[in-house]
């Protein structure tokens, strides 16, 4: 210890952050709506692609979100513009997969009816993919985001009577599909 | 119609809420996390990383940008609140990406093992403006186990009259530990304040065996 002295008066530390400016651009920090949003995200992409796809999707979305970010005004709807940008997503996945189709995702063929599902959900995630997407996407958007029918209907293009239709014959068919994955529980 | 409250009501009755639950059931979005932050850094576009090591001061929060470490924060000076000042004073596309602070989490933990007495990483200092700056510039002057006055530290940076600002500055600093503040002390022996508290400051003292 080589401890220097001094006369002079001093005072300590004052403990302040470095700076005390203002939250001028009022975004959180992006890993916030990660915690936030990334699950529900997931869903829609699920719901949208099927389970096996959505993880590209997904991270597609959140990095195109990132880019922009530092642009968005803090006033948006931060889950709605991640849902659109998700759907976008969807469908360049979709396109890139029809013009250069690889066979990875074919589930594998499965008794029907009574048949027990491979996985709990495995004959339910085969339901969904065989909605029409419009009834598709709107049970994503509705029931797995949360998004109220008149934001479903901007995103797909419809009214919103016509979006709520589609979510409830959506439902509608699944639940004919569902007898064998509660009879699994 | 149900609607997501349905979920809570029994599936038995209700198949419409057991079909959300199935399709709502949440994978683990850490793995896809992790995947992000290391897309975003070679997209070039994680602006700040950060991640947190445990130290026997407590849980430091470290962020980095792409030219060095821009912030070391003690869990009393609240690590979202450093985050959402860091969002605001760099940029908001922050993540946690330990993969990023590799390189300080172990010059961190030698330190605190006792096998480090001076850190060898790339810093950003731009959050240190004008003479707080130049203040923070002398601190890794000031030897592994030595202790200086804040008097004598304004007079290292040039402006001998100007202690009460010195304080400031070590206050302020940003990178605390890795820029030693705390080896700056009052004049009369004791350690005086800290931004990571005081109980920090002595350990930090105690450890290089300067108090």
């Amino acid at each position: 210890m080589n401890r220097r002295s001094s006369n002079r008066m001093e005072p300590s530390h004052i403990p302040t952050t470095p700076s005390q400016a203002p939250t001028a651009a009022g975004l959180e920090p992006f890993e916030h709506v990660v915690a936030e949003h990334g699950r529900t995200v997931l869903r829609v992409c699920r719901a949208i692609l099927g389970p096996h796809e959505a993880e590209d999707a997904w991270s597609e979305t959140f990095l195109a979100a990132l880019r922009a970010y530092p642009e968005l005004d803090p006033s948006t709807n931060v889950q709605a513009w991640l849902v659109t940008i998700a759907k976008r997503k969807a469908i360049d996945q979709r396109r890139a997969a029809a013009r250069n189709p690889v066979p990875v995702n074919s589930l594998p063929d499965q008794p029907g009816g009574a048949g027990i599902p491979d996985s709990p959900d495995g004959q339910l995630w085969k339901a969904v993919g065989a909605l029409p997407r419009k009834q598709r996407e709107a049970i994503a958007y509705h029931y797995l985001a949360g998004m109220p029918y008149i934001e479903v209907a901007g995103l797909l293009g419809n009214s919103e009577s016509a979006a709520r239709r589609a979510a409830a014959d959506g439902m509608k068919n699944l639940r004919s599909s569902y007898q064998g994955a509660r009879d699994d529980e | 119609m149900s609607d997501l409250d349905g979920t809570a009501r029994d599936s038995w009755q209700d198949p419409d809420s057991a079909i959300i639950r199935q399709l709502s059931e949440d994978d683990d979005v850490s793995r896809l996390h992790e995947r992000l932050a290391a897309a975003a850094q070679s997209a070039g576009v994680l602006d700040v990383a950060y991640d947190t090591v445990d130290t026997p001061v407590g849980t430091l929060l470290l962020a980095t940008t792409e030219e060095g470490l821009v912030r070391v924060a003690y869990p009393i000076q609240g690590h979202d609140a450093v985050l959402a000042q860091l969002a605001s004073d760099i940029s908001p596309r922050i993540l946690h990406a330990p993969e990023q602070l590799r390189e300080p989490t172990r010059q961190l933990d030698e330190y605190f093992a006792g096998r480090r007495r001076q850190f060898d990483l790339q810093l950003d200092n731009r959050l240190s403006p004008g003479f707080r700056r130049s203040v923070l510039s002398q601190l890794p002057g000031i030897g592994y186990g030595s202790t200086v006055s804040y008097g004598e530290l304004a007079a290292m940076a040039g402006n001998p009259k100007a202690a009460r600002a010195v304080g400031t500055a070590c206050g302020a600093n940003p990178l605390p530990v890795v820029v030693p503040c705390h080896r700056v002390v009052r004049s009369d022996g004791s350690a005086g304040g800290y931004a990571g508290g005081p109980e920090a400051k002595e350990a930090l003292l105690k450890l290089e065996g300067a108090a």
